[in-house]
Parts: structure tokens; sequence; C-alpha cells
């Protein structure tokens, strides 16, 4: 009696080797790390390898190893400062054509990559590095989209060739006026053949005046918010890649945010005002004629001009049409100006844009032109200054440049953010978490000691109270560690703080399972039951005891994931795959070891417990 | 059955001393209210780590000056580390920048010999959507828990079972009340792991009630569930024991911001232990629980066979 048959003992080693072979990824440390990828459109060759590999060699920076995958150069160096030395060595070199981050790459070999298994990740808490929450402003995506429909209602009209004396937008309402009812009729039908999928259009004269209303249908105010969180979420993701961060997070959360993570990332002001800023260019011509001194005094713009102001805080006048605005420019580039030395962004301009832009400074050869740079703060005000003012020289197309920006790195964050895209509606920042790389470094060792020494503390206690019964529920207690590292490995769950205390929580809660059979098994004794039917009744009979309380727990850790966000999920999962594994580890492996011990001895007098 | 003490004897006594905690710690929930930590309230702190014993008056000095007079400046852990608190800004537009201009400022007036160590910050619509989904969760739980008892034993030791969670909920609760010390989102946490916990320790007990019904023909239903208590005591003293060894471990030894989480849990074991001893059977006999509720019906008996 009390003997397992062979297949649960091959099944037992089978998942422990299994599940060390998953954990073991986590013994390695990390290497210090440079990762580079193409700032621009093309991808990374074996050219750029090699081009990189001499250039180390040059200055005799050593490095562990380097290789191209993925279109990323991930070169790994033995120590920190020739990590640093190299990475600022690339930036100097080799700056504009790539973009470097450092990163920590996991040092697994190769024959444990094969099989798939990875270390765990460590969560921001662990590892340092910045957490920002994004809410999209809604309100503004749909006013926009508003402004659009104006636009468009204006042109179908005007198409149509209906008389209409104005269309007007309110609270994200539009109205339009006309002459005449027979003028709204047709506008209506006009209206309404373009627009009905989106809109709700009727009329609704007031008093006299034939008037039409129209307002958005539910659907097409939802369609405009998916449309604007996605949108907004592909051009974060294009200004992450530009910051040069190893491994972000970027996801949506709920119906209007968006999570942002970035390890490692310490400076939180720039990483900032490139994530929320909304920055783009408007070229315009000066009006040469009127004075723009006078109109500033005086308050009176000419018609069909704008007062601006220039950088010095000059005050300046410009045409109200825009030739062109950023949406055309497919790539920008920061450098140095030839001529003056000074710092200028390169500009690629697209097919269509490329043609309105040589019509449009082909006709105004020598004379004055503008660039506006506008940037929408996170809060909504609007800044735009006039950076430039130059003659055309002659017709410009598809590739430009433009200067006076007061040094290279403001250079440098235009071109990111005209190469990023501009944000389909603004963006607020409502949570950030930064965590300085000294805390993530001091808390992953006080987790390890808290870890360590809660676990030595609860096997020597049972080592001691239930002897070698005790230490059955110890190595089951360990396997159970085993098991949950390796489940975290493979699901690459994100280890954090939080998470850490769940696995020490499920250290203390898992022996309860061992505890609760041994105490059963005393029982049996106690009630002068032979050693080996006090083991059989022992285990049977806590079965179910165990099976109802872990169940219920594992409920309240449910609800915890579900309702959780970030860390307190780190601790569910923890807390739910802890009482997995412990189901496994705390009756089917130690009843296994148990009945190696004493299974098959029939004149057994005595237990060990 | 060795050792027999008497615990359903003091069970009206054990029912006054509960009411008197709870009906106190609710009244002291109600009187101080929770000192709610950031995650549920918004604003902003920052952890500072300075090489030597920091200044906090030269600190508060320094940021007055800067424009940030109502910000709490205090120690956190040592005399090197310096914690500084800022309440949201009701109406203020560009928050997301506060903690850089901060930094600034303690980095100007330090020569920068100042570690960034942690930023938080909350926007308190946030903190708002918190508090209401941190009372949902907590439902959601007890409600879940409430089903499955019902469905595995019976209505009236699910309903035992959950008014031994409230009651150890509230107890927790009301201790942060009244300790004032802060109540965070680990907090909330930890007080969802109390609920996992104590029920744990509560479905030992009833497990072994169950049984004892089925087994035991002689007897009241109180006799029998004061034989079931003493029979799972050892039990449940021995895991409270290793529970609260690694909470222990981890509330001297997993730092700072894991300590309100440790000591949620260390007081949410203490109280489900002793709920699961005198609330949870005590409540269920006063709802009347009898032996005949719990008749052998075959299913159950097919789940105890498997080994």
């Amino acid at each position: 009696m009390n003997r397992y048959p062979l297949w649960k003992y091959v099944l037992i080693v089978v998942t422990t080797l299994v599940g060390l072979l998953y954990a073991l990824p986590n013994l390695f440390p990390e290497d210090p790390a440079l990762q580079l990828t193409s700032s621009g459109h093309q991808v990374l060759t074996r050219e750029d390898q090699q081009q990189i590999e001499r250039l180390l060699k040059q200055k005799s920076l050593a490095y562990k190893s380097i290789e191209l995958e993925d279109e990323k150069l991930l070169i790994r160096f033995l120590d920190p400062d020739t990590q640093l030395a190299a990475f600022s060595l690339v930036q100097e070199a080799l700056g504009s054509r790539y973009i470097a981050a450092l990163n920590l790459a996991p040092a697994t070999p190769n024959w444990l990559r094969s099989l798939n298994a990875q270390p765990m990740n460590l969560g921001l808490d662990l590892r340092g590095g910045v957490h920002f929450l994004l809410e999209v402003d809604m309100q503004a995506a749909v006013a926009k989209a508003i402004e659009r429909y104006q636009v468009d209602f204006r042109n179908t009209l005007r198409d149509a060739k209906i008389r209409y004396l104005g269309v007007r937008s309110h609270n994200n309402e539009l109205s339009v006026k006309f002459r005449n009812a027979e003028d709204r009729d047709k506008g209506l039908a006009a209206l309404e053949k373009e627009f009905r999928m989106d809109m709700v259009i009727e009329s609704a004269d007031e008093g006299d005046t034939p008037l039409i209303k129209a307002h958005l249908k539910e659907t097409a105010i939802n369609e405009i918010k998916r449309f604007a969180l996605k949108q907004n979420i592909t051009s974060l993701r294009k200004r992450v890649n530009e910051l040069g961060v190893a491994e972000p997070i970027i996801q949506q959360q709920g119906m209007d945010r968006i999570v942002v993570q970035l390890p490692g990332v310490q400076d939180t002001a720039r990483a900032k005002k490139i994530l929320g800023a909304t920055a783009t260019l408007e070229f315009r011509m000066v009006d040469e004629q009127a004075d723009p001194f006078a109109a500033q005094q005086s308050g009176r713009v000419p018609p069909g001009d704008r007062l601006y102001r220039e950088r010095n805080g000059q005050p300046i006048l410009l045409k109200r049409r825009v030739m062109l605005t950023g949406e055309y420019i497919t790539d920008a580039a920061s450098g140095i100006d030839s001529q003056n030395g000074g710092p200028a962004v390169f500009i690629t301009l697209d097919g269509k844009g490329a043609r309105l832009f040589s019509k449009a400074t082909a006709e105004n050869v020598k004379k004055l032109m503008a660039v506006v740079y506008i940037e929408t703060k996170p809060d909504g005000r609007k800044v735009e200054e006039v950076i430039n003012v130059a003659r055309i020289q002659e017709q410009l197309s598809k590739r430009f440049q433009i200067t006076g920006l007061d040094n290279t790195r403001e250079a440098r964050d235009l071109a990111l953010l005209l190469r990023a895209g501009a944000l389909a509606a603004p963006m607020q920042f409502v949570e950030e978490r930064t965590v300085g790389p000294s805390l993530g470094k001091a808390n992953i060792e006080r987790g390890f000691t808290s870890v360590t020494i809660g676990f030595v503390l609860v096997m020597l206690f049972m080592a001691i109270y239930y002897k070698v019964f005790g230490l059955v529920a110890d190595v089951a207690l360990a396997l159970n560690l085993v098991f949950i590292v390796a489940l975290l490995s493979m699901l690459q769950a994100t280890l954090t703080l939080p998470g850490i205390a769940g696995i020490v929580l499920t250290v203390g809660m898992a022996v309860d399972a061992n505890v609760l059979i041994f105490e059963r098994i005393r029982e049996e004794l106690k009630n002068g039951n032979s050693p080996q039917a006090s083991i059989t009744a022992g285990y049977d009979q806590a079965f179910s005891t165990i099976l109802d309380a872990n169940i219920t727990t594992l409920i309240a850790a449910l609800v915890l994931f579900t309702f959780g966000t970030g860390p307190i999920k780190g601790f569910a999962v923890t807390l739910s795959l802890g009482i997995i594994s412990s189901m496994f580890t705390a009756i089917f492996v130690t009843r296994g070891i148990v009945n190696l011990i004493y299974g098959g001895k029939p004149r057994l007098q005595k237990l060990a417990i | 059955m060795k050792t027999v003490i008497d615990f359903m004897g003091k069970r009206k006594l054990a029912a006054i001393l509960s009411s008197v905690l709870v009906l106190s710690a609710l009244f002291v929930i109600f009187l101080r209210g929770l000192n709610f930590g950031l995650d549920f309230t918004g604003g902003t702190i920052i952890e500072v780590g300075y090489h030597q014993p920091a200044d906090l008056e030269q600190i508060r000095a320094d940021l007055a000056k800067g424009g940030f007079g109502e910000a709490i400046v205090q120690y956190f852990g040592s005399s090197e580390e310096v914690l500084i608190r800022l309440a949201p800004h009701a109406g203020e537009g560009d928050k997301a920048t506060l903690s850089n201009d901060i930094l600034g400022i303690l980095s100007h007036a330090s020569d920068g010999k100042i570690e960034m160590r942690r930023v938080e910050f909350v926007g308190p619509q946030i903190g708002e959507e918190l508090r209401e989904d941190g009372g949902l969760a907590m439902i959601y739980a007890l409600f879940g828990i409430l089903i499955y008892v019902a469905f595995r034993f019976e209505y009236r030791f699910s309903f035992s079972a959950v008014i031994a969670l409230v009651h150890d909920v509230v107890i927790t609760v009301g201790f942060f009340a009244l300790t004032q010390i802060e109540f965070d989102l680990t907090v909330l946490a930890a007080v969802l792991a109390v609920i996992g916990y104590s029920l744990n320790d509560t479905i030992v007990v009833f497990d072994r009630i169950r049984e004892n019904f089925r087994r035991i023909r002689k007897g009241t239903a109180e006799e029998i569930m004061n034989i079931s208590i003493n029979q799972t005591l050892s039990r449940t003293l021995v895991t409270s024991l290793t529970t609260l060894l690694v909470l222990v471990a981890l509330y001297f030894l997993g730092g700072e911001v894991i300590h309100s989480f440790a000591i949620a849990l260390i007081v949410g074991v203490v109280v489900g232990t002793y709920s699961s001893i005198y609330v949870a059977s005590n409540a269920a006999l006063m709802m009347g629980v009898s032996k005949e509720d719990l008749i052998p019906d075959g299913r159950d008996e097919e789940l105890d066979n498997i080994p």
C-alpha cells in the first residue's frame, strides 16, 4: 500500500525538469547592451554592422557580441562603463543615422533560447523607468471632426451650386443659413445625400430664417473617438521609437487612455515634452506691403492677413492663405546649415506636397516666405511662432531646409515631431510613475531578501514541527517556488514588487495544504490507526478541504486581476499561479515522496511526524 | 481529540467582543476617515535621495521660494531619503511637469547632489475611479465567494462565511483609520488577499463541521461544532504562524513601499484566524444550522474520494 504507479513518478520527474529548465534563464545575469535602430526608412544591414564594429575596434572598446536581428543591432558589453562609452561614441559619430538605446540584454545561452526559455520581465519598479497614463481629449477630437465637416458642407453646397448664407458651428452642431426655403430644400437634399451616414440633418427654421441643423450620430462619434485613440497610439509609438527606448510598452487602456512604459528612461521632462507635444509647421507668404507695427498698435490687421510674432518678439504680418502644412512632410532630419553653421531641419515632402509647394514658390520667387512653428501644449494652449523668414531664391520642391531654430536640440526635437506625425487629438498626462535606477535595484534586493528569509523561516518551522514530513513539505515548497518562477517566465509575465509580495504570501499559504494533510495524519494516528492507513486517510480526507479553500482564494485573486491595474494585476497573477502550482506540489509531489519513504512497509510502526 | 477547549461556550462573549470591535471600527472609519494614499486622492509624490542627512527645513525653504510652499516634506525610511507630497491642484493645466520643476529646484539647491528615487503623479479623476472600482471589487469578491460557498455547502454557511469576511475587512480597515497609516492601492490588494486568506481558514473549519455532522450521530450542533473547531485548531494556528512568519519578514525586509501592505495582511491574518474560530461557526449556529441540513446526498462523497 501507499505506492505510486511508475507513471506518476515519471510525471513528477518530467514536470520538475521542465520547471527547472524554464526557471533557469533567470539565474543568468544581464549584459549591458546597446541597441541600434535606423533613424530613417532604410533597414540596417551587414554593412552597418561592419561599420560599427570597425568604429568600436578603432576606439578599442571591447564588446562581447554583436548581432543583427529584426532590423535591430544589439551589441553586448562586459561592463556598463564600456556600454556608456560606446553609447556616446555612436551618438557622436553616427547620431543622425541611428537611434541608440541603452538596454540590458538577458544573457540567456543559445541552447535555452532555442527552447524559448527566457527570463521573467522585470517591472518598472524593479528596473527603473517611467510609466505614463495619457488621456486623449475626446472632446477636442470631436470638435476637430466638426470643423472638417464644416468645410465639407461648404464644399458640397458650392459644388452643387446651391446658394447659402453661411455655415456655423456651435456646441458640436452645424447650422446652415439660407436665403429662402427653396434653397434650403435643395441644400438639405444635397447634404443628406452626402452625409446621411454620419449625421442627423434636418431643417430647423428659426423664425423667418430658413435653416438646416446637423449633428453627429452616436456611431459616428464613437468612430471618431476610436480613430483618434488609434491614431494617437500610432504616433506615440513612432515618437517613442524616435526617443530610443529599448522595449517600450504602448497600450490602450479603457476607451480613452493610453499607457506608455519606458524602461530605463530618466529624463522624464524630455519624454513628456516629446510624447505630449503636437508640433507642426506652416509655410505662409509675408505681406511686405503692410506695416506690422502699425497693425499691432492699432489692432487693425489688413484683410487677408494675420498678425504673428517672430522669435525676437517683433510683429510680422503673414498672408492668411497657407502655402503648405506639415501633413505633407514625409521625412525630416536635423543637421547643420552649410552656409551659416546654424542648426537646420532638412525636410522631404510627398508627391502632392512637392507639387503644391513648387507651384506656390514659383509664383513667389524673390518674395519673403515665413515658416510658422505651431505647438499645442498639453493643456490645449496653442503657441504659434515665426521661426524663419527668408526670401525665396528659386523654385523649391521635394527637398529643402529650414533654419532659424535656437539650438541643435530644438532642431532635433522638431525633426522628430515632424517625422512622427501629428496627434489626432491633444493628450493629457493623468498618471506618472517614475522609479530611479537606484531604487529599482534596492527593490530587487529587498524583494529577494524578504523572499529568502521568509522562505527559510517557514522551512525551518516545518522541519522542526513535522520532522520527516516537514522536510518533504520543504521539498514541495522549493519546487513550488521553481514552478512559479518557471510559469512566470513561460508566460513572459512582468515581475513587480507586489508580484514578489504575492510570491512571499504564496510561500506562507502553500504550506497550508501540507499542514492540513499532516494534521489529519496525526489525528488518524492518535485515533489508533496504523501508520499506513493514517497516511492514506490523511491525504484522502484533506483533499476536498484543500480544494474548497484554494478555489475560494482563487476567486479573490480573479477579482483582483479583473479590477486591478498594473502592479495589482502582477500580485494577482503570482498569487493564482502559486495556488495552482501548490496544489500540485503540496498534494501530488509530497505524496510521491512519502510513498517512496514509507510505502510498501506493512510493518511500519511509527511515523516521524 | 485531547485538547477540547469550549470555544462555543464562549460564543456569547465572542459575539459581544466582535460586535464591539466592528462597531468601533466603523465608528473610527466614519469619524476619522482613512488616510487615503496618492493612488486614491491624486497628487504628486517625489522621493529624493541625498548623500548626507537632509535638512528638511532647508528643503522646505527652497521649495517655498520656488512657489511650492504647500508641499509636505518628510523623511522616508532614513534621514537621507526625503519624500515630498503635493496635493492635486484644482484647475491647473499642465500638471505633468510639476515633478520636473520640483526636482529642478532641489537639484539646483544642492548642486545636483541628489538622486531621483521615485516620482508618482496621479490625476484626481484616476483616484476617484480607483475608489469606486476598489469598493466594487470588494463587493464582487464577496459575492463570488457567497455563491461558491452556497453551492458547495449551504446558504447559511455561505452567509456566515461572508459575515466573518465583512468582520475581518471592517476591522482591518478600521485599524488603518485608527492608526492613520496610509491606505494605498497595495493596502487594498492586501485587504482583498485577507478576504481570500480568512475565507480559506473558515472553509477548513466548515468542511470539518460538515464531515462531523455526517459522521457523529450523537450530540448537538453546538457540540459538534466545538469538536470540529478543536480538531482544526492546530492547523489553523500553524498556517497562521507560517503566514505571519513570511509577513514579518516582508515587513522588516521588504522596504518602505511594502510596509503598509505587510501591516494590512498581518492585522488581517490575526483577525481572520480569530474570526474563523469564533465568528463564522457562531454565525452559522445563530442562523440555526442543524445536522439535517447537511445529510449526505452522495454528490460530495464522490469528490472526497479523489486522492
